[in-house]
C-alpha cells in the first residue's frame, strides 16, 4: 500500500498547563486494526481529534489517507467514520432517524442511503431496535449503532474511542467480532483506542502504548513484549526455608529485585538466572519448591507501565 | 450478523457545502413536534385570541363616536386595551411572552447535544463547524417568524370578521414591519440565550441565565437608566428647560441599550401612530414646524423614519450576541 491510512509527524497538542499529546509520530497502514492502548487521560481523544480535525495540533503535522485534517477537514471528515467516546444520539429520534441525519449531513441521497441503513443496522444485530426511540437503547446498543452511524458513509478509515468501555463480556464480544468482520468484509482501516488492553489486543494487528501523550511502543502485540522487556526477566520461586534463601538469592549477580509473596516470591533479574538460582540454593541445602520463568503478557507489560491506572476496570 | 452493504457512491466535494441547511432542517422538524412548541403556541394563540375579542369589543363600543375612516383604526386591534377589560393588547403580550419563545428555542442549542453526547458525532461528518450554530439559528428563527406571522393573521382575522375594517395599503406595511421587527426583538433573545448554551454546560443553567437576563433588563432597565442619567446629567432643584432635556436625553441614549425600550419604542412607532409619547426629544429637535404644530397621526414615512434607529440597535444587539456565540463556539474544545 503506498498511501498510510494514518501518519503523524511529531504531532504535539500542548495546553497551557500541560502537554497531552507529546510529539507523537505514528504509522497506521491501509487495512490493518491498530489499538491505541493508554491509561485515562494518555491523550488518546486528544490524538483522535486532531486525526479528524476537530482540534487543532500545537505543532506537527497529521495525514489521514493523504489529506491534512487541519487544511482539508471536510475531505478527512467524509472518508472517516468516528464513533466517540460514550457516543449519544438524540433521544427523541428513533436509531433509523438518528442514521439518515448523519445520511443527510454527508449529503447522500434518499435512494442511497436507505437500503445502505437497512443492511448496516442488520449488520450491528438492531433491526428489531432502529424504529425504536434511541433514548431507550442501552449502553451496548448505542455502541452497536455508533459503528452503523459511522459505516454509513462508507469511511475507508473507522475510528472507534473506547468501544469496549462499559459494555458486558457478551456485548464485548459481539462489539470485537463486528470489528474484525468490517475489516474482512469491506477492508476498512480501524483505529481503535482503549484502556483494557487485554479486551481488545486479540482483534489488534499492532498496537501502540501510549503514557502521558508519548508512545512508548509500537508494534504487534507478540513484539511488543519482546520491545518492552528491556532485557529482564521474572523468574517465581519457592522454597523450603524462607529465612535464610533471601541472602543466598541477593548474593547471586544480576538479581535486582525479590517481591516476597505469600506462597511464592517474584523475583525481577537481568537475565534468566534460573540455573544459577538452582546452583546456589542447592549448595546451601535450601529445598527448591517452585521454579518458573515467567512468560511476559502483553498484560504485565501493560501493568508495569500504567500502574493502577490501567486496572481500574 | 454477515450481511453484504450496498455500496454508497462517495460524494463529491464540491456537493459538500451549504450543511447548515441539513442542520436547519433537522432542528425546525424538531422544534415544530416538540412539546415546548405545543406549549409556547397553546398559550400565545390562547391569548392573542382573548386579546383581539377584547380589543374588536373596545372598538365597536368605540365606533359610534369615530369615524370609521379614522387613520389607523385597524391597527387599534393589535393595541387597544378597553377600560373594561382586564386582557392586555396583543402587542403587549407579544413583548412580554416573545423573549420567553426566544429563549425556548436557543438555551439547550448546544449545550443539550453536549449532554446527549451528539456533539462530537455532528462534528465529525463533512460540515463546518459554524453549520451548526447557524443552521440553529435559521431553525430558530423561522420557528419565531412563523408563529409571528401566524398569530398576526388570527389577529387580523378575527379583526376583520369582527368589526368589519380592512386595513388599509399603509396599515398592512405597518404591520408587516412590526412583524419584523418583533422577529429580529425575539431572535435577539434566541441569540442571547443560544450563547448561553455555548458557554454554559448545563442546559438548565442557561435557561435560567436568559430568563435571569430577561427579568433584570426588563424590571431593572429603567431604573438603572434613571440612576445613571442622573449621575451623567443632574437635574438640581430649580431645572433649566435644558438641564431637563440633557437628563431625558441621556436616559434615552443609555435606555439603547436594553432591547426591551428599544423593541417598545418601534412598535409603538409602527403601531400607534398617534403616539407621541417618546419623542418628546424628536418634537424639538424637528426642524419641521408641522410635527409639532399638529397633533394628527404620524405618516408612515415619518414612523419608518422614527423606529429606524430602534431597529438598527436592535439589530446590533442581536448580532452582537450571535458573533459572540459563534466565536465562543469556534474557539471551544469538542469535549466536555
Amino acid at each position: 500500500m503506498a498511501e498510510p491510512a494514518i501518519s503523524t509527524v511529531e504531532l504535539t497538542k500542548r495546553y497551557e498547563d500541560f502537554t497531552a499529546v507529546d510529539s507523537l509520530n505514528l504509522t497506521v497502514k491501509e487495512g490493518e486494526i491498530f489499538g491505541l492502548l493508554g491509561p485515562n487521560g494518555a491523550g488518546k481523544t486528544t490524538t483522535i481529534l486532531m486525526l479528524l480535525g476537530l482540534s487543532e495540533p500545537t505543532s506537527g503535522t497529521a495525514s489521514v489517507t493523504g489529506l491534512s485534517p487541519t487544511r482539508q477537514p471536510l475531505d478527512v471528515k467524509r472518508v472517516v467514520g468516528y464513533v466517540p467516546d460514550n457516543v449519544g444520539f438524540y433521544a427523541d429520534l428513533t436509531g433509523r432517524q438518528n442514521l439518515e441525519y448523519t445520511a443527510r449531513l454527508n449529503r447522500m441521497a434518499r435512494a442511497d442511503y436507505e437500503t445502505r441503513i437497512t443492511d448496516l443496522v442488520a449488520q450491528v444485530g438492531l433491526t428489531d431496535a432502529v424504529d425504536r426511540p434511541a433514548g431507550t437503547y442501552s449502553r451496548g446498543m448505542r455502541q452497536r449503532l455508533g459503528i452503523a452511524d459511522a459505516l454509513v458513509k462508507n469511511p475507508r478509515l473507522l475510528i472507534l474511542d473506547e468501544p469496549t468501555i462499559g459494555i458486558d463480556p457478551e456485548g464485548l464480544r459481539e462489539i470485537l467480532d463486528l470489528i474484525r468482520t468490517l475489516r474482512e468484509d469491506s477492508g476498512v482501516t480501524v483505529l481503535l483506542s482503549s484502556h483494557l488492553l487485554h479486551q481488545v489486543q486479540s482483534i489488534c494487528d499492532r498496537v501502540g502504548i501510549f503514557v502521558e501523550g508519548k508512545m512508548v511502543a509500537e508494534g504487534p502485540v507478540r513484539e511488543l513484549a519482546a520491545q518492552l522487556k528491556q532485557g529482564g526477566a521474572t523468574i517465581e520461586v519457592a522454597v523450603d526455608d524462607w529465612a535464610r534463601a533471601g541472602d543466598v538469592m541477593y548474593a547471586i549477580p544480576g538479581i535486582r529485585r525479590i517481591d516476597r509473596g505469600e506462597d511464592h516470591w517474584v523475583i525481577s533479574a537481568e537475565t534468566d538466572l534460573r540455573p544459577q538460582i538452582v546452583k546456589a540454593l542447592a549448595e546451601r541445602g535450601i529445598g527448591l519448591l517452585h521454579l518458573k520463568l515467567r512468560e511476559e503478557a502483553l498484560d504485565v507489560i501493560y501493568m508495569n507501565h500504567f500502574g493502577r491506572d490501567g486496572h481500574n476496570s | 450478523m454477515a450481511t453484504t452493504v450496498s455500496q454508497a457512491p462517495l460524494q463529491p466535494i464540491r456537493r459538500l457545502s451549504g450543511g447548515w441547511r441539513v442542520v436547519a432542517g433537522k432542528e425546525l422538524t424538531d422544534h415544530l413536534i416538540s412539546i415546548r412548541f405545543f406549549i409556547l403556541i397553546a398559550i400565545m394563540g390562547l391569548s392573542a385570541i382573548a386579546a383581539v375579542y377584547s380589543a374588536a369589543g373596545g372598538i365597536r363600543e368605540a365606533s359610534a363616536a369615530i369615524d370609521s375612516d379614522f387613520p389607523g383604526l385597524f391597527l387599534k386591534l393589535f393595541t387597544i386595551q378597553p377600560e373594561s377589560s382586564r386582557i392586555p393588547p396583543f402587542f403587549a403580550l407579544v413583548a412580554l411572552l416573545g423573549p420567553l419563545f426566544g429563549i425556548a428555542f436557543g438555551f439547550d442549542a448546544v449545550n443539550g447535544e453536549r449532554s446527549q453526547g451528539t456533539l462530537p458525532r455532528l462534528l465529525s461528518q463533512p460540515i463546518h463547524r459554524d453549520d451548526v450554530i447557524n443552521g440553529k439559528f435559521v431553525a430558530g428563527l423561522s420557528v419565531i417568524g412563523l408563529v409571528l406571522v401566524l398569530l398576526t393573521m388570527i389577529v387580523a382575522g378575527v379583526g376583520i370578521v369582527r368589526i368589519g375594517v380592512t386595513p388599509s395599503v399603509s396599515e398592512l406595511i405597518r404591520i408587516v414591519g412590526y412583524v419584523v421587527v418583533s422577529i429580529v426583538y425575539i431572535g435577539f433573545w434566541l441569540a442571547l440565550s443560544s450563547l448561553f448554551s455555548v458557554v454554559l454546560r448545563k442546559a438548565s443553567t442557561s435557561a435560567l441565565a436568559a430568563i435571569a437576563a430577561w427579568l433584570v433588563a426588563s424590571l431593572f432597565a429603567l431604573l438603572f437608566v434613571g440612576i445613571v442619567a442622573d449621575i451623567v446629567s443632574p437635574v438640581p432643584d430649580q431645572p433649566t428647560i435644558d438641564e431637563q432635556i440633557a437628563n431625558a436625553k441621556t436616559q434615552r441614549n443609555l435606555s439603547f441599550v436594553f432591547p426591551q425600550s428599544l423593541y417598545q419604542e418601534a412598535t409603538i412607532a409602527l403601531l400607534e401612530p398617534e403616539q407621541r409619547t417618546f419623542d418628546i426629544l424628536g418634537l424639538i429637535s424637528l426642524q419641521n414646524p408641522q410635527s409639532g404644530a399638529i397633533r394628527g397621526p404620524l405618516s408612515l414615512e415619518q414612523s419608518l423614519s422614527i423606529v429606524w434607529p430602534q431597529v438598527t440597535g436592535l439589530i446590533a444587539l442581536t448580532v452582537i450576541c450571535f458573533a459572540g456565540t459563534y466565536v465562543a463556539f469556534m474557539r471551544q474544545e469538542v469535549r466536555a
